[in-house]
């Protein structure tokens, strides 16, 4: 297991290479649809489809969810979901060709995989929260607002990334 | 003339298609990259691994150029593009927020649905966070909103706010990723290396 996960840390792309891609594709999208890439929107779509099957009527009095609710079509119908859905097919394929797939935990050997699952669960929780607050996530707002000289793009990658470095020393034995 | 979609020069039909096509070469990228391993992601903050800051950056200088050159030569319209909207607080707020998201959980979300894509299970548990943090915010939507809403700037630039001209701008950001990538390299080579 150890050899065959050194192995495959050596197979990934250069990065250079991966981001001119990637910045091909934000560009296409871009040229296609005049807007750019996002995640945490298509999730954004679940959680209202969820409360709004559960609770029609909560829903609907929340000022949120209201939002995004319409008497004819599903929340889900959006650009972002038919994109996420997209992206779980790629990385798929990807994996894939690569061999990467498999049911497992990636955590440091120096934490226990029941830490490793505390902290991802407690990350994803704070990751939604600040991407609802900030409308958008790294790709929707940072990447995809940076491509076209966004200030508020530029504000959210800044403030992730020094905020990231600010903490990293407390997650520290997470990692490394 | 772009963007294609909004000016009709393809059916609009064709929209939902062609997020999925966009879709998988974006997750395609960003797992051959190595954006599903959450220990991959981690290093670009403790300098054992700077993926992140490669990829991420050469992406926003290929389609910030990329954009700049289109319009210059007529195919897409950049004052038709949607830009992100400014609100100051939101972003400064909710981008910290993530921040420390990001170095606890490890991801971000669009490279835990590519790890789910591979049956990672801590991305599976990352993903129902994000989904319970959105279902806080929107329950609590009332506490929020202030901020939410708040120190609205508009659908602003960098031009408008600083009154930067944008092709200096980009050249001058080039130039600077290019700096930090080779200083980046130096400060991974004195890392010890991490194995993952």
């Amino acid at each position: 297991m150890k050899i065959d996960t050194q192995k495959n840390s050596h197979m990934y792309w250069n990065p250079y290479f991966g981001g001119f891609l990637l910045g091909i594709i934000i560009l296409f999208t871009f040229y296609m649809t005049g807007r750019g890439l996002g995640a945490s929107g298509a999730m954004k779509s679940g959680v209202v489809a969820l409360v709004d099957t559960v609770t029609p009527s909560h829903a609907e009095k929340n000022a949120y969810y209201s939002k995004f609710i319409s008497e004819d079509d599903s929340p889900l119908n959006t650009w972002l979901v038919f994109e996420a859905i997209g992206v779980l097919i790629g990385a798929f394929l990807s994996g894939g060709l690569s061999g990467r797939i498999g049911w497992r935990t990636q955590h440091s050997p120096k934490i226990t995989r029941k830490r490793r699952l505390v902290f991802a669960l407690g990350g994803g929780i704070l990751f939604g929260l600040g991407a609802q607050i900030a409308r958008g996530c790294t790709s929707g707002a940072a990447l995809s607002g940076m491509a076209v000289l966004s200030t508020g793009g530029f504000i959210t990658m800044f403030a992730i990334f020094g905020t990231g470095f600010l903490v990293a020393y407390f997650f520290r034995k997470n990692w490394i | 003339m772009g963007p294609l979609i909004p000016n009709g020069v393809i059916p609009y039909e064709w929209n939902s298609i062609i997020a999925i096509l966009i879709g998988i070469a974006f997750g395609f990228v960003l797992e051959a990259s190595g954006f599903s391993s959450s220990r991959k992601l981690a290093g670009v903050f403790y300098g054992y691994d700077f993926a992140v800051l490669k990829v991420f950056f050469t992406a926003a200088l290929v389609s910030l150029i990329g954009i700049l050159y289109m319009d210059y030569l007529g195919y897409v319209d950049i004052s038709q593009l949607y830009v992100h909207p400014t609100y100051l607080w939101g972003a400064i707020i909710g981008g910290a927020i993530m921040g420390v998201g990001f170095v606890a959980g490890g991801f971000c979300p669009g490279t835990s649905l590519c790890a789910v894509a591979i049956g990672k299970i801590d991305a599976i548990i990352y993903v129902i966070g994000i989904m319970i943090g959105i279902f806080i915010f929107s329950e609590l939507y009332f506490i929020f909103q202030p901020i939410y809403d708040g120190s609205f700037l508009g659908n602003i630039t960098l031009m408008d706010s600083f009154g930067v001209n944008r092709y200096w701008f980009v050249f001058i950001f080039t130039i600077i990723a290019i700096v930090v990538f080779v200083i980046a390299d130096i400060i991974r080579k004195k890392q010890k290396k991490i194995f993952y």
